[in-house]
């Protein structure tokens, strides 16, 4: 039973896309992606360099950086040096979703299909976005955020607030809670909350450094527990907690970037499951539409067209190639889960034992939900996907003249390659490791961050800058100490306090 | 369960606060770039903004990463011939690339942050802090020009402006008002008469026959139309600031003058016609060369030309005062003049030139200012110059050196002043 196509023009109406949407949520439906209300919004590519200068956020406080980087987009865009994006989609409930009115009717209804039903359900299912946030509050939050920081603008000063943000922004990855989860708070809760917190803080930092040491402290000074007890590895938060001269509404903008970087990070840590399970359900949806008819075979070529640009992935020796991309592994990876389970063959069968032949929708709905990149790959990346890329892992030491191949896509290689690629994607490797040590409690009071190298890589030459932002934001000394590859602590630099009293008068 | 919004018509420019702040945040930066991009531009290119490039490093925003160096494992697509082993030689092809992609993703990796800054932002940066000189007070003293202007209406006036439409308008109501009753009266006896004809004696209506001729005759005597229903439309002159400029260059190009001076001079015309014209909606521009005689010409002439022989400055002030006779009023145009020269004049033309100014020229001009492209000492013609700068606040003198002074005297003529 054909039905006729929706329409057979390539220019959209309203109308079209209310239409089309209706026949999307039913496939979906039928599928038994499980989604939040969406709120599509038609917007201009004005709007959508807008919303890539806010890294989409809906509502931003205001920052030179986010002019920053509009003013690059736009010139890029401008000179015809970059596309835009089809669609950004944000994490909220109802789930909102921009189109651009430049997209043609084929384009409206993949970016629907992605970004309404594909990272939708994503967001809605997958357990780190379920934990680490928080889709009910987060519009309420970020407005409260963004009044908040322009009333300190107007009470403070806007150079006083810009500088504060800077330092945090430098921090900002370094502000995220990795084991502990978050309460989810409404606006209003949020306002009294941070009214009270003012008040409290105050009163227990003070408690903190109230030293007054008698002689007999003095004598067992050597002795003191250390402080904080263990490493912490949240700087911001132990800043946010812990800095002796910040006033209140100084912590509650630590306190905001903090939270926004931690509304983030599970964005970081699913880039490939997330573009690849949206891409998965486009292409899904889309072919389940063409066989039933409602469009035709002129939209199904563009689609294809456009499909096979967000799939392709450069190799390592193409001009083009800037890493792998992350659409192209996760809509592989997908696909083969499927074929995995429909049509498994005696490797699949040695390889997933436990999902080769299963029921396809239940199995890739149970992956979706409970991994993340890093245990994703290291699960589901099979011995086929590695032939299909060619994936091969090469050995970089900075001590041997040469690379070293370490591994190909042959029945030795697999699994190293495997286990390389889920450790690409962990962003403990990928980012430094670097910890609050210690405070001088009894002396000068300054700050010690430790940094412990893996695998020996250094540290980038920008850490010299990111302490001075500490330095503004702890307000007594800040010192980086690194572990040498003899095991030693080495001190990597020190930032006086002199200087300080000076930018704070 | 869904919603589909129209968001087109929407605040654009959402980000307009956040790149002021950029802006703001880089002023110093984008001044310098300014600065040093001024002698780029032709005097009258007024409709492009400018591009602006500051050093990356100054804008970058800096984050705890990975350098280079230690030992790296990583997976890549794409193997054609390698295997298990193989020693390769450092970058692997295509990875130099990726590196310095990898770096650019927190908007480094670039030497220079480029970007365009729009024409009122430009002027905006070039001239703050800068005023016209004697502005405000010569536009309050003196208004020559006027403009009529609609005003409403009024109850004289001559025939020509009378508005046919409002006076009828004003009658008709008048009528109505005036009659009012007495139409009422007479439609209601009207009525009365024609239903109860045959109940009424024939006193009665005969009666009433007679009030309805009188009514008849009251309304007949309410005018239609009547001198107080007269309404003429009402014109007002209203002072109307003139808002053209003429903006003279004189410059002397006899042999003394080699083409870097020229150019120096080029550049403060440059940033005068910039001011200028942030000012006023039209700047006309006329170039007066000159080195025994002064001539009129286009702007390509003025700066490019070659001419040698000696210098008779008197000669340019000669052709400016006809000008302005001929062409631009006093009252209907302001006039600015800059004057540049290498010092360099014939020895009894000075003060001929000292009473020009002072008779003909300085009286009628907004500004006049001198600048003398020289590292010799001064001549007769500054001398000279110099007391007029004593007895007129209209005009200024600066002395310029080497190109780095330009925008400094530039300024120094024209900051704010504070009275």
């Amino acid at each position: 039973m054909r039905k006729q196509p929706l329409t057979t023009q390539s220019e959209w109406t309203f109308e079209l896309i209310e239409a089309y949407h209706t026949e999307i949520a039913r496939i979906a439906k039928e599928f038994g992606l499980d989604t939040y209300p969406n709120q599509i919004e038609v917007i201009t590519s004005e709007q959508m360099l807008d919303a890539y200068a806010s890294v989409g956020m809906p509502i931003g406080y205001h920052h030179w950086s986010f002019g920053k980087h509009f003013i690059s987009n736009e010139q890029r865009y401008k000179r015809g040096h970059m596309g835009l994006a089809y669609e950004i989609v944000i994490n909220s409930n109802p789930c909102i979703a921009y189109l651009m009115e430049e997209n043609t009717m084929m384009m409206q209804c993949l970016v629907m299909a992605h970004a309404c039903y594909g990272h939708n359900s994503f967001f809605k299912g997958n357990y780190l976005f379920q934990t680490w946030t928080d889709a009910e509050a987060i519009i309420d939050y970020l407005l409260f955020a963004r009044h908040f920081i322009t009333e300190c603008e107007q009470k403070y000063g806007i150079t006083a607030v810009e500088n504060l943000l800077d330092s945090c922004h430098a921090l900002m990855n370094h502000g995220v809670d990795r084991y502990k989860r978050p309460h989810p708070i409404s606006l209003r809760e949020e306002k009294r909350r941070q009214a009270e917190r003012e008040a409290f803080f105050q009163s227990q930092i003070n408690e903190i450094w109230r030293t007054l040491p008698t002689p007999k402290e003095k004598s067992t000074a050597a002795e003191q527990v250390r402080f904080p007890k263990e490493p912490q590895e949240n700087i911001l938060y132990f800043i946010e907690k812990n800095a002796p001269l910040l006033e209140g509404w100084q912590r509650e903008i630590i306190r905001i970037v903090r939270k926004i970087g931690q509304y983030f990070y599970p964005q970081r840590q699913t880039q490939v499951m997330n573009e690849g399970w949206a891409s998965f359900w486009h292409y899904t949806i889309m072919n389940k539409m063409y066989d039933e008819g409602l469009i035709n075979e002129g939209f199904m070529l563009e689609f294809l067209h456009s499909h096979t640009n967000v799939v392709y992935q450069p190799h390592f020796d193409s001009p083009h190639f800037s890493g792998i991309n992350p659409y192209a592994l996760g809509f592989a990876m997908y696909m083969d889960l499927k074929r995995i389970c429909q049509e498994p063959d005696d490797e699949d069968r040695e390889w997933f034992p436990e999902i080769a032949g299963k029921d396809w929708i239940a199995t890739l709905d149970h992956a979706m939900r409970n991994y993340k990149d890093e245990s994703f790959i290291a699960q589901f990346l099979s011995p086929k996907i590695i032939r299909q890329l060619r994936l091969f892992a090469v050995l970089d030491d900075e001590k041997r003249s040469e690379l070293e191949i370490e591994a190909i896509h042959n029945t030795q290689g697999y699994q190293k390659i495997r286990e390389l690629l889920s450790n690409q994607y962990n962003l403990s490797m990928n980012e430094p490791n670097i910890q609050v040590w210690e405070v001088d409690k009894r002396g000068d009071r300054s700050l010690t961050l430790r940094h412990t190298p893996h695998n020996n890589v250094p540290l980038a030459d920008t850490y010299d800058e990111v302490m001075k932002h500490l330095h503004r934001l702890w307000g007594f000394d800040v010192k980086l100490d690194t572990i040498n590859e003899n095991g030693e602590v080495e001190r990597l630099c020190t930032i006086n306090t002199g200087n300080a009293q000076r930018q704070r008068a | 369960m869904s919603r589909l919004i129209d968001r087109r018509q929407w605040s654009k420019g959402k980000s307009t606060v956040n790149r002021q702040r950029f802006l703001r945040r880089y002023k110093s930066q984008i001044k310098k770039a300014i600065s040093e991009q001024i002698n780029k531009r032709s005097v009258t290119d007024l409709d492009s903004g400018e591009n602006i490039s500051i050093p990356s490093r100054d804008i970058r925003e800096p984050t705890f990463r990975n350098g280079d160096g230690g030992v790296r494992e990583r997976v890549y697509p794409g193997n054609k011939e390698f295997v298990t082993g193989d020693r390769v030689k450092r970058p692997l092809s295509g990875e130099g690339k990726g590196q310095g992609r990898r770096a650019s993703d927190s908007g480094e990796g670039q030497d220079e942050f480029k970007f365009e800054i729009s024409k009122d932002e430009y002027l905006d940066l070039l001239f703050e802090d800068l005023e016209l000189p004697r502005l405000t007070t010569t536009q309050s003293k003196k208004t020559e020009r006027f403009k009529t202007v609609r005003a409403g209406y009024k109850t004289e006036g001559v025939p020509a402006n009378l508005s046919v439409i409002r006076s009828l308008r004003g009658a008709l109501a008048r009528r109505i008002a005036l009659s009012g009753e007495s139409r009422r009266n007479l439609r209601e006896l009207t009525e009365a008469l024609e239903q109860d004809e045959d109940k009424l004696s024939e006193q009665e209506r005969e009666e009433m026959r007679l009030q309805i001729e009188e009514l008849r005759q009251r309304i007949a005597k309410v005018p239609f139309i009547d001198t107080f229903d007269l309404r003429f439309h009402s014109f007002v002159k209203q002072p109307m600031p003139a808002t053209q400029a003429v903006m003279f260059c004189l410059m002397d190009v006899s042999g003394s003058m080699d083409q870097a001076t020229k150019d120096m001079a080029k550049r403060f015309f440059l940033l005068l016609y910039l001011f200028l014209s942030k000012t006023y909606k039209h700047v006309n521009v006329v170039f007066i060369r000159h080195h025994t005689q002064a001539k009129e010409v286009d702007e390509q002439e003025f700066f490019y030309s070659q001419e040698t022989g000696g210098t008779v400055v008197s000669s340019a002030l000669k052709l400016m005062d006809e000008i302005i006779r001929a062409r631009y009023s006093p009252a209907l145009w302001n006039i600015y003049a800059a004057q540049a020269s290498d010092g360099d004049n014939w020895g009894d033309d000075s003060p001929i030139c000292q009473d020009l100014l002072a008779q003909r020229i300085l009286p009628v001009v907004k500004y006049y200012s001198y600048i003398e492209i020289t590292k010799r000492n001064h001549q007769s013609l500054w001398e000279h110059y110099a007391e007029l700068a004593g007895e007129f606040k209209n005009f200024a003198m600066q002395q310029i050196e080497e190109p780095e002074d330009i925008y400094p005297v530039f300024r120094e003529l024209f900051k704010k002043q504070h009275a």
